[in-house]
């Protein structure tokens, strides 16, 4: 019984329904929002620090053994990106105080916010496929209902992008899962990298890799399936907008991760290359639709695509360095685009406006949100010492050590594209004068998303914007550290043993010894009942 | 009864998919609804079809005689039609506030986010 491995997807499930019971109640619903947010992230704390000190951490529900029951385990990668969750959602928590109008609040913000959160913990978590599928519809049914929460036109319009697309990508996982269970017989993911190996179709095993990898790859926002995310991102409230850009598509990143490393780790052949050229399309494809934009969120949104290229060049490449780097950016780009979005809702609070051509005047008025901004901004492109420096010069070594010499030298190019846009909106918000048209006194204007008068609580705004800020600023001081901890899930991915040995309970190889003798299982089930398959 | 199964399944995909790539939004979500009742069948048909034998063990054994259904897929079956459900709700929901706003059935007029 580990408390540590369940408490990250309970806490908001519980702070979820605590704050449904007082739906009517904006100030408890409020407090609910920062106190249960500060509980998870308390939370995933105790779990990062368990995890780094054994490795894995596992838990059977209902104490039903491995593979028939459902299993969570923690291993470094789920701890990191808990972890990345825990400080997420309480920024968000208490980003949201300023900036959720009393409308969104009413139709159930809080609740919604504590339910996606859950969701994102629970597909971190689990370590049963199906399970995963469940707590990716658990996260998607909060993000449709936060994506509309206001019922603008645009939004509506996004959302129905939004909503055919990922649900189209659920219907394929769905359907991958069952054409999994189908051909190894069990739905636990320690279990099918066992079985999968020794599995009779090898046709079968590569059309069930592309499906997965398009599903994720829907859900990643990879090219060419990433159209509905600069479609959808920037129409929600600020807040929703930067929680969708921190956490969702990283989850798709992260199944990504961890089938790939775990369930296919032997057949990838071809399918290397196809994700390898398809990371590097999403890099060069996102940073371009970015430099065409002149809206704040919009080229924010075609940045997380072309980010996303390179979490998932880090993996294709795959060597322990390479995953090692692409998680490292997985970690800096939650902190950074996060922030990125935060700031922009200020900028938005000030100035009225998303677009950079109406802005001007920030840099002599706010100075230190100019800071924020610019740590934020040149961390993304990649510049020494903030964080993005470090992801980016991880991925860059191992493609050079992996002799991909073409590739690597795209993802510096696109970093110089990166950039060329944080420098565009630094030029147009922060420098330049405001323009006489749009000549708006600065704080006169503090109305929420939905146009209702709701109090000028900047500081609010200001605390996660700041502290993100100082986050980016310390992941690239204090490098080392952390490229321990990403070593260490570098190792980890590339050497599932331990990730199997953990949720079986015997070690991998005699596992697999036994699997070919077909003897497994064999006192499962005069206990269980469960046929052999 | 697989191959027919197996047919059934394949025109189910193909009708759905048919129906997402108009340009009616109601089709649409007539195509997610067909989309997701066909994964539905598939992963019923791929855990194996056994007829009339409930997977129930006999009193004082300790394990079911014989050739049993697996219940596993029936349980992931039941959990993924209540998930279809209630997002499908969602969507007919999205789609009728979308037409109020939008005020037209056609997915083509809605480029707003686009540009």
């Amino acid at each position: 019984m580990r408390p540590e491995v369940a408490l990250p997807v309970l806490l908001p499930l519980l702070s979820g329904a605590v704050s449904l019971l007082f739906w009517r109640s904006r100030p408890m619903q409020r407090f609910v929002a920062v106190a249960g947010n500060i509980a998870l992230l308390v939370a995933s704390l105790w779990l990062f620090v368990a995890t780094l000190s054994e490795g894995y951490i596992t838990m059977q529900m209902g104490s039903w053994p491995a593979p028939f029951g459902i299993t969570l385990i923690a291993d470094m990668l789920s701890a990191v990106m808990i972890l990345m969750t825990g400080i997420i959602g309480l920024a968000m928590g208490i980003y949201s105080l300023a900036t959720t109008g009393r409308g969104h609040e009413k139709f159930g913000y809080y609740p919604l916010m504590h339910l996606l959160l859950a969701g994102v913990a629970g597909a971190f978590l689990t370590g049963d496929i199906f399970n995963l599928y469940v707590w990716f519809e658990v996260m998607l049914v909060a993000s449709f209902a936060l994506l509309i929460l206001g019922g603008e036109r645009a939004q509506m319009e996004g959302a129905i992008k939004y909503v055919t697309l990922n649900l189209l990508a659920s219907v394929i996982f769905l359907t991958a899962v069952g054409l999994l269970y189908g051909t190894v017989g069990t739905l636990n993911m320690a279990d099918i990298a066992l079985r999968i190996e020794v599995a009779e179709h090898d046709g079968m095993v590569e059309v069930l890799a592309v499906m997965f990898m398009v599903a994720f790859g829907i859900k990643a926002a990879a090219f060419p399936l990433f159209f509905w995310l600069p479609a959808s991102y920037h129409t929600p409230p600020v807040a929703v907008s930067a929680l969708f850009a921190g956490l969702l598509t990283k989850v798709g990143v992260y199944a990504l991760f961890r089938v790939f490393t775990l369930i296919f780790d032997q057949s990838m052949g071809y399918l290397q290359d196809i994700m390898l050229w398809g990371a590097v399309l999403t890099m060069v494809t996102g940073v371009l639709g970015a430099a065409a934009q002149y809206e704040f969120r919009r080229i924010l949104s075609f940045h997380i695509v072309s980010q996303i290229g390179y979490m998932i060049l880090g993996l294709a490449l795959y060597t322990p360095l390479a995953i090692a780097g692409g998680v490292f950016a997985i970690m800096h780009n939650i902190v950074v685009k996060t922030n990125l979005f935060l700031i922009s809702g200020i900028t938005h609070r000030l100035q009225g406006t998303y677009q950079l051509k109406k802005m001007g005047g920030l840099y002599k008025e706010r100075p230190w949100l100019a800071v924020a901004f610019f740590i934020s901004a040149f961390s993304l492109a990649g510049v020494p010492p903030l964080s993005g420096f470090f992801a980016k010069f991880v991925i860059v070594r191992a493609g050079i050590e992996a002799e991909a010499y073409v590739v690597t030298g795209i993802a510096l190019a696109v970093g110089l594209m990166t950039l060329y846009s944080m420098v565009k909106i630094w030029n147009e918000v922060f420098w330049k004068a405001l323009p006489e048209e749009n000549h708006v006194p600065v704080s006169s204007t503090p109305g929420g998303d939905d146009g209702r008068l709701i109090k000028p609580s900047l500081w609010m705004m200001y605390l996660p914007v700041a502290v993100l800020a100082l986050f980016s600023l310390l992941i690239g001081i204090f490098a080392e550290p952390i490229m321990f901890v990403m070593n260490m899930i570098g190792d980890q991915l590339f050497e599932p043993d331990g990730y199997i040995e953990a949720v079986l309970g015997v070690s991998a190889s005699a596992e697999e010894a036994l699997l070919e003798t077909g003897e497994l299982h064999v006192e499962a089930d005069t206990i269980g009942g469960e046929e052999t398959p | 009864m697989e191959p027919l199964m197996a047919l059934a399944i394949g025109i189910l995909y193909a009708t759905a998919i048919f129906m997402m790539l108009r340009r009616s939004i109601v089709k649409l979500v007539i195509g997610l609804l067909l989309l997701s009742n066909a994964a539905n069948l598939l992963i019923f048909t791929t855990a194996g079809m056994t007829r009339g034998a409930p997977p129930l063990i006999p009193e004082g054994m300790l394990q079911p005689v014989g050739d049993v259904a697996d219940p596993l897929p029936q349980a992931v079956v039941l959990t993924a039609i209540v998930i279809a459900f209630g997002v499908l709700a969602f969507a007919v929901v999205l789609i009728r506030r979308a037409y109020e706003v939008v005020k037209a059935d056609d997915l083509d007029k809605m480029k707003d986010t686009d540009t």
